[in-house]
């Protein structure tokens, strides 16, 4: 149950946006922007460092939301999501993505932890400013947004099937401010 | 020295909001709305869960600029004593069952139980204010994050932070400053 009068069964992130329309637009905005529009990483990239972060927090609704929308960005790879959730070290993908995750592992325990050393690593494996900048950000917002959905108990559906509707709602139509139901 | 290159010589999350102007417009967006409303909580008391939750995260900057703006509204006794323990701080019993359940966001979403909600409900909390504490409670351990994970710069002169504090809360606001 969550712990203030939310629209019922309305799951996560979009009970909170509907209760709170004002914060919400700057929200989705943020998503919208961060995972969607121009950017040297991938749209899948992006959705998967949102999904290993939150993975990291325990954030069961962000992690399985996100997870979907990778594997479904991901298209034939979408196994790739899987074993970088379980383990992205010895994950089949670039040496370059691996080392931003390794970045997005450290923002999410603790921020000032990132090296100098760490960055140029990601740098040799061929990261710019803007794909670190852009890792670096993805993960301290999700480290919010993870926050924001289980600080306040929101309803988190269990039903795999309904996760999978969501990944393709999101990537398909990306982050659209959901309207109360009337 | 900051882990990728701001041309402008800016502290804190000010250089960044100039690298990257897309993001930053939702991210003062949101600050502008969640700080600067005095429906529920009032400015101050928004500014000193935000400087609170920026001192739990080790963030210099962020609890340099919000504890100046907390103490534009209060002091800087109180802003000392809240942050150094603000179960004796001289503030209302509502405003700490708030600030224990930030500080349990802060720690991560699921360490917030129904006890500490219930206490702030006796307190006398509403549903908004609850909403309020734990989203600016989530939205600095993502400030905190983007401003310490890049390796930004934070000047040491506190009275850069109080002359930047005031022209926050007479002037610009948030939605409205400009990264110089």
């Amino acid at each position: 149950m969550p712990y203030i009068d939310l629209e019922k069964d309305v799951p996560g992130i979009r009970s909170l946006v509907i209760y709170r329309p004002d914060t919400g637009k700057p929200l989705y905005e943020l998503a919208q922007i961060l995972l969607r529009e121009d950017s040297p990483l991938s749209q899948a990239e992006r959705e998967l460092i949102a999904a290993f972060v939150s993975s990291r927090n325990d954030c069961t609704f962000c992690t399985c939301s996100h997870a979907a929308a990778a594997r479904y960005l991901y298209k034939d790879e979408s196994k790739t999501v899987d074993f970088v959730l379980n383990d992205y070290e010895n994950a089949p993908i670039s040496e370059k993505l691996k080392s931003l995750l390794k970045i997005a592992g450290f923002v999410q325990a603790d921020a000032r932890t990132v090296t100098a050393q760490d960055v140029e690593m990601a740098r040799k494996n061929g990261a710019t400013d803007r794909d670190i900048h852009d890792t670096v950000l993805i993960a301290a917002t999700f480290c919010m947004f993870n926050r924001y959905v289980d600080g306040l108990a929101t309803f988190t559906p269990t039903n795999l099937k309904a996760y999978e509707l969501m990944g393709e709602r999101m990537g398909t139509l990306g982050y659209v401010l959901p309207q109360k139901s009337t | 020295m900051a882990h990728i290159i701001l041309t402008e010589n800016l502290p804190g999350i000010r250089g960044l909001m100039a690298f990257r102007p897309q993001t930053a417009k939702p991210l003062n967006a949101l600050a502008e709305v969640l700080l600067r409303s005095d429906e529920g909580l009032s400015k101050g008391e928004r500014e000193l869960i935000a400087t609170y939750v920026s001192s739990l995260n080790d963030c210099f900057f962020c609890q340099n600029i919000h504890g100046a703006v907390a103490a534009y509204y209060f002091d800087e006794d109180l802003v000392k004593q809240v942050k150094a323990d603000h179960s004796v701080a001289d503030i209302s019993d509502k405003l700490k069952a708030l600030l224990n359940i930030a500080h349990r966001v802060q720690m991560g979403g699921k360490y917030v139980q129904e006890m500490q909600i219930q206490e702030a409900r006796n307190a006398g909390a509403t549903d908004l204010e609850i909403h309020d504490t734990v989203l600016i409670a989530a939205a600095f351990c993502m400030f905190n994050r983007y401003v310490d994970g890049l390796g930004t710069f934070a000047p040491d002169d506190a009275e850069m932070y109080k002359m930047r504090a005031r022209k926050i809360a007479e002037e610009t606001g948030y939605s409205n400053s400009k990264p110089n």
